[in-house]
């Protein structure tokens, strides 16, 4: 079972108290009734499915119920980081993780 | 001008009130467990429970809660209290108080006056939730078979509080002496705690106290 850092308790937690939400970051359009179709579409609809990094809202259902960002390698289902909403992930696409930030977002507070 | 409607919530005395166990008859069961049981069990019912909702984070909203309560604001994942008045940090912006039976609608008025302006809610959840106690020393062995959450004393020290997944349902744990615990269950599950807690402390012997 995965342990997972939920940063609104400050520890590790067991995966099944929490619930994945799906894509992270998505913008909902600054006016929706001046948006197109497609456009409105997109938003609703179209989620990215990468392989390899991910960010993701999570759920912390049964402990704090609060969300937060998590970025996840689909492929390893490696945790990388989990970080507040409104926050920055650190780790993204592209750019290798250094080894001091998945320490601090995850394996230090054990 | 505040547009709240803030009223007693709390029937009279005289109206014929039901604990979430009522149906368990917990007070024909007093005396019958085995002698010297490992776990007794305890509902404390009918006591004030009231979701309390604001920005932990805020100075103003922390220093109102002090003012009405005269409680801190507990810090993540404690409970703290002050006689028979408790207050327990669920959320960054939620907490749960737990008064006397009857001081709700008090302290209701007490925290709306102190938090006056400020971005808060105060909800009264008496109805839907009870607390049960469990004591003895084989509750730490009970709650290890039932919940994931590390409960050994290194990681669940006394006046801790947290929310976790508990047998098949999610309930809160708070661990309020050495050898005492307190659940906060919601009241439809309240049968499905009862059965559980039954088959789980079976094996150390399980007793009911008033």
């Amino acid at each position: 079972m995965l342990h997972i850092f939920c940063p609104h308790c400050g520890e590790l937690r067991s995966e099944e108290e929490f619930h994945c939400a799906g894509q992270a970051h998505i913008a909902r359009p600054l006016d929706p009734a001046s948006c197109t179709d497609p456009e409105w579409g997109e938003y609703i609809f179209f989620r990215d499915n990468p392989r390899g990094i991910h960010h993701e809202l999570w759920d912390h259902v049964a402990g704090c119920r609060q969300y937060f960002n998590a970025t996840r390698d689909t492929v390893t289902y490696e945790i990388l980081e989990t970080y507040k909403i409104g926050e920055k992930p650190q780790v993204a696409a592209g750019k290798q993780p250094s080894m001091q930030l998945t320490k601090t977002g995850q394996e230090e507070k054990v | 001008m505040s547009v709240i409607n803030v009223y007693q919530q709390n029937p009279s005395a005289d109206v014929k009130a039901e604990s979430p166990l009522h149906h368990a008859d917990l007070a024909s069961l007093i005396g019958k467990g085995r002698q010297n049981a490992g776990v007794t069990l305890r509902e404390k019912k009918f006591l004030g429970h009231l979701t309390l909702r604001g920005d932990g984070h805020d100075p103003a909203f922390a220093s109102g809660v002090h003012k009405a309560l005269g409680l801190e604001l507990p810090v993540a994942l404690t409970v703290v209290a002050r006689g028979d008045t408790s207050l327990q940090w669920i959320g960054p912006d939620e907490y749960l108080l737990i008064v006397p039976g009857g001081q709700e609608l008090e302290v209701e008025q007490k925290l709306r006056a102190a938090l006056e302006g400020q971005h808060i809610q105060v909800v009264n959840m008496s109805g839907g939730q009870t607390l049960l106690e469990l004591r003895g020393p084989k509750v730490r062995e009970v709650l290890m078979k039932s919940t994931s959450y590390d409960v050994h004393p290194n990681n669940f020290p006394v006046g801790k509080a947290v929310g976790t997944v508990f047998a098949k349902s999610q309930l809160v744990i708070r661990r309020t002496s050495e050898d005492t615990w307190e659940l906060v269950i919601r009241r439809s599950f309240s049968d499905y705690w009862w059965l559980w807690l039954q088959d789980a402390s079976a094996e150390y012997g399980l007793s009911i106290e008033a």
